[in-house]
């Protein structure tokens, strides 16, 4: 790119600046090779090339329409008009911003015309929403935006082979799996340093793995399985991923990228922006793109008015409700799907495109969740008609997309669908309306997913009226745990979807009475849970075993705000995030409810645990294992005691060495305290006692009677 | 075991001060009496009254004969600690903060505060035997440490002064000359304002306690910093234990936050550390509000807590902890 200046100008310039020109040898002066003269520049980042530049040219709100009639002038104005109706409906065309040209020769016009609009944003909307467009059978509009005709004149005619980049071995990812000592990562979020840790329990403190500063603009996130760490910033987000370095593995550019979702199995992320709209009256312009992870391609995008994808009206502070689109069919990520309006779309990841290319139509569908384990749908459908039309909740198989149950309830108010983890059981949680229509009482209806023909039991509190706090299944278990009740002490009640018989019933477990709960949080290996008092109910823990129905520890985490099981189940962490100002920090405890230790930090944004991968194991070598637990844990019982004898020894020594600096240090103080006595008399008028000298330490040992009593012994002799 | 709870004073305390042989206890608070009580069981002896603003802080002679009190009404006033008999008054343009008698009762340092445009000073006066020859007149007046000056107090045989203040350092005076001899690291010390300071008994070392939300332990002579105490709150009082290697740290939000949250979330309670090792071994609850003052009894059994909360709490500890 040169840039060429005129020599007069050049000239009087020199003038300005006093240097005689004919004495300036120019060729001497050697620029360096290169469009930046050498100087590498800092912004030469890949997002930023990436980057669309907005306004760049002055044409990135310019459209151009091909295909169009050519027509004689006296059907210019016709056509005009006709183009204008057309596209005046996505934006508004600038003043003269329709441009028409004719031939001079033939007096007619080419077939194409320039649209532009007031922002790139229109236009970008009037290409997409226009391209394809059929006017009449003949006519189907090529719409391109004005700039990119640049891009596609570039394209060279020969083909040239791409170039082909060296393989360089990656770091194996799951290295974080293969810890000696067993042991699970997680990342914090303080300030604005995000730190990984292991989690060192037996030397009673976190280990620093990783630590940056301003490492997202935002949060960040683990993969499902674990692999990644997803960092958000305002030119898009990236993952990072490894044992202890945490390199960059790849980058997905998406300007204001706001929210960010993995697919279960982690092989795509969702990403998803919102834009203000150039007229205020107007919705918010969402943008979503989904991304394979490992090659950052960017697979599928999807963008539109924020209404479009927020059904039932219900537009949050963040314009959604995320995620916008939930994966279904376990952990092979095949099937995704967003709720519309009437509709639920399926898309397959196959394509990236609507399963048997339409939606599904579901009349009023307000709600929908995936089995986790399987592909299948449960659906909520809110009763119609002032009750003549009754709810409903069906399961719906994809890709058949056919009924499996369904189940028509009455004067239904509110209804929530909660998923066993491995899809055997889905609980509906109904709240419907007594007969005086003023209040509200909770059932619960349970589907039997596994079992033929999918039984369904309808299943009541003892006390329906009761209000339902939480409810959670049991992790692999078949087992739930429901809080209930009003006022600040509710009871906790467990039920078993099995009875002793093994008849297919739901059976209580036991009830809890009076427990400062609000929360319910299962071990993901089930058998153990903790009920605490987040929030409002000031962070009581209750360490709670299922198994034997007995309470094994409580604690308390002051102000807790959040509680998370390491995904082994060994660990659990609750932490005072920064919603409060005091108190921030995070305290790790032992699945039996003992404190193992406490990390205050300021301003504590996040605390999240590194997800593991499933087991390889067989639920028999499982079994195996189990009962073998004895022979396997010896090795590791060892290691504890060896662990826990060497930090004693450790902390006796540190507190040994502690003890003699500071005796040294008083030793020392003493005798220059000793040498400035007669000083200190003669300050005090003669008075010649120290305070230091006036205390002894004596030991005495005091007898004290607490309490006397006769008491009479029956003496009788024939007793042995 | 339950603390004893003294009620005498209508705003919250600012400074606890015992007596030589521990048998007083001497209170100040932001209503205008100082008040006396007798330390073992918490019964109310007498105030003192004649200021006119809130009182900060105050000393008593080792012989427990005289009081002194730093008060907002711009005055320090000696008082007998026996008739409570006001006996002088030395007025100043700012409000006096700090007081502390020298070794052998013969000086008093004071500090006032920087009040419209009187900067902050470190003032000595001679205190004479008898009131009647008592002057108004500063043998020694340092200026030049910018912010509030919380504390001033004697060094070793009255050589030096040491003073904390709102901008985190603290300083070693000389007495003869008014030069200041060692200043704190920039990079060690407290970040924050420092809010008190409290000498060991045998005056080898002292605590400060900071807004930092840490107490640091340093040397008297060489002001080399010896420890650290770390805490989740912003610190107000300490105080070291004569007996034991503890040291004992209180604080809490600042008061205009209080009563915005609920009674535990402020951690009302007086921490004990461990003075070597630096851990926490136990704290004593009780206030509602934040701690502003702490002192422990000289014979190290039993101490003290004021707080906001217009509170003495006085706590027996027949246990020795740790």
């Amino acid at each position: 790119m040169a840039l060429e200046i005129p020599m007069q100008g050049i000239d009087a310039r020199a003038r300005e600046l006093g240097i005689d020109l004919s004495s300036v040898d120019l060729d001497s002066i050697n620029l360096p090779a290169g469009e930046d003269f050498g100087i590498p520049s800092d912004d030469e980042d890949l997002l930023r090339d990436e980057d669309p530049m907005e306004l760049e040219m002055g044409f990135a709100n310019v459209v151009v329409v091909d295909n169009l009639p050519v027509v004689p002038p006296e059907k210019f104005d016709k056509l005009e008009n006709v183009i204008r109706k057309i596209y005046s409906q996505i934006g508004v065309i600038k003043e003269g911003g329709l441009w028409m040209p004719i031939n001079q020769e033939t007096k007619k016009t080419y077939g194409y015309c320039f649209i532009e609009y007031n922002t790139p944003q229109e236009a970008e909307l009037a290409r997409e929403k226009t391209n394809g467009y059929k006017l009449d059978k003949s006519h189907i509009f090529a719409v391109n935006m004005f700039d990119d005709f640049d891009k596609y004149m570039k394209v060279p005619d020969e083909w040239m082979p791409a170039e082909i980049k060296p393989y360089t071995p990656g770091e194996n990812l799951q290295k974080w799996l293969a810890d000696e000592k067993a042991r699970d990562q997680f990342v914090i979020r303080a300030g604005t340093v995000t730190e990984v840790y292991w989690n060192d329990a037996r030397q009673k403190m976190p280990e620093l793995v990783f630590q940056k500063q301003y490492w997202t603009d935002s949060f960040i996130q683990w993969s499902p399985l674990g692999t990644y760490l997803a960092t958000v910033h305002r030119q898009g987000s990236q993952v990072w991923g490894g044992d202890d370095k945490f390199e960059r593995l790849m980058r997905f550019a998406h300007p204001q990228v706001k929210l960010i979702d993995f697919s279960p199995g982690e092989k795509y992320l969702v990403t998803y922006s919102s834009h203000e709209p150039s007229n205020p009256r107007d919705t918010h312009r969402v943008v979503l793109n989904i991304s394979d992870v490992r090659t950052g391609k960017v697979m599928r995008d999807f963008k539109g008015n924020a209404d479009e994808f927020t059904p039932s009206g219900n537009i949050s502070v963040s314009g959604v409700s995320w995620p916008i689109f939930r994966w279904g069919g376990g952990k092979d990520d095949k099937y995704f799907a967003r709720l519309g309006k009437n509709v639920i779309s399926v898309y397959e990841t196959e394509t990236f495109s609507l399963l048997d290319k339409k939606s599904l139509k579901i009349e009023n569908v307000v709600d929908f969740c995936w089995s986790p384990t399987d592909p299948i749908i449960a659906l909520f459908v809110p009763e119609l008609g002032g009750g003549n039309q009754p709810a409903r909740v069906s399961l719906v198989q994809i890709p058949g997309k056919e009924e499996l149950r369904q189940k028509n309830l009455f004067s239904v108010s509110d209804c929530k669908m909660y998923w066993q983890n491995s899809g055997e059981y889905l609980a509906v949680q109904v709240d419907r309306y007594t007969k005086t229509k003023k209040s509200t009482y909770t059932g619960f209806e349970l589907f039997r997913i596994k079992e033929r023909d999918i039984p369904i039991e309808v299943f009541e509190l003892d006390n329906k009226n009761d209000k339902i706090i939480a409810f959670a299944w049991e992790p692999k278990g078949h087992r739930f745990a429901v809080i209930h009740g009003d006022g600040p002490k509710p009871d906790i009640s467990f039920y078993s979807m099995r009875t002793a018989n093994n008849i297919s019933r739901v059976s209580k477990l036991t009830t809890l009475k009076g427990k400062q709960a609000n929360a319910l949080f299962w071990s993901p290996g089930g058998r153990f849970i903790v009920f605490a008092g987040l929030k409002g109910f000031n962070g009581q823990l209750e360490f709670y075993n299922v198994d034997e129905l007995e309470t094994m520890a409580t604690g308390e985490h002051f102000m807790a705000t959040d509680i998370m099981w390491d995904p082994t189940g060994r660990y659990l962490a609750s932490a005072v995030t920064s919603v409060h100002e005091m108190e921030n920090g995070f305290q790790i405890w032992s699945f039996s409810g003992k404190q193992l230790y406490k990390v205050s930090k300021d301003h504590f944004y996040q605390f999240m645990w590194r997800p593991r991968p499933p087991s390889l194991l067989t639920p028999e070598k499982e079994d195996e294992i189990a009962k073998n637990l004895r022979k396997y844990s010896k090795k590791y019982e060892q290691e504890d005691q060896d662990a826990f004898n060497q930090l004693s020894e450790q902390e006796r020594k540190r507190r040994k060495q502690l003890q003699e600096e500071w005796e040294g240090w008083v030793a020392k103080w003493k005798q220059l305290h000793e040498e400035e006595r007669p000083y200190r008399i003669e300050l005090r008028d003669g008075e010649a006692s120290d305070d230091e000298e006036e205390y002894d330490t004596k030991e005495v040992e005091v007898e004290e009677v607490v309490h006397v009593q006769e008491e009479e012994v029956p003496f009788d002799l024939d007793q042995e | 075991m339950r603390p004893i709870l003294m009620k005498g004073h209508e705003r919250p305390l600012t400074f606890l001060r015992y007596n030589r042989d521990g048998d007083l206890l001497f209170s100040c608070a932001k209503d205008h009496t100082p008040n006396v009580w007798f330390a073992d069981n918490g019964d109310r002896l007498g105030t003192y009254r004649g200021h006119n603003g809130a009182v900060w802080t105050c000393d008593v002679s080792r012989d427990s004969s005289r009081l002194i009190t730093a008060s907002a009404d711009q005055t320090v006033k000696l008082w007998d600690v026996q008739s409570g008999a006001e006996l002088f008054t030395f007025r100043f343009d700012a409000p006096a903060r700090s007081v502390e008698f020298s070794i052998g009762d013969g000086l008093a340092v004071i500090t006032t505060d920087n009040f419209m445009e009187n900067v902050p000073t470190v003032q000595v006066k001679r205190i004479a035997d008898d009131p009647d020859d008592q002057s108004e007149e500063s043998l020694l007046v340092i200026v030049g440490i910018r912010g509030r000056i919380t504390r001033a107090v004697w060094g070793p045989l009255n050589k030096t002064i040491i003073t904390a203040g709102e901008d985190a350092t603290i300083r070693i005076w000389d007495t003869e000359t008014g030069t200041c001899l060692r200043q704190s690291d920039p990079e060690q010390g407290h970040q924050k304002a420092i809010s008190s300071l409290s000498k060991s008994a045998d005056w080898s070392h002292f605590l400060t306690g900071s807004l930092d939300k840490s107490a640091k332990l340093w040397d008297t002579r060489t002001l080399t910093l010896i420890k650290t105490y770390v805490t989740e709150r912003p610190v107000n009082a300490v105080d070291i234990s004569p007996l034991l290697d503890h040291v004992v740290i209180g604080g809490g939000q600042d008061a205009m936050n209080v009563t915005m949250t609920d009674r535990r979330a402020g951690k009302f309670e007086a921490k004990f550390f461990h003075k070597i090792l630096q851990e926490e071994i136990g704290g004593v609850k009780g206030h509602f509000g934040p701690i502003n003052a702490l002192a422990f009894n000289p014979d190290g059994r039993s101490f003290s807590s004021g707080g906001e909360d217009g509170y003495t709490a006085f706590e027996k500890r027949p246990k020795v902890l740790g």
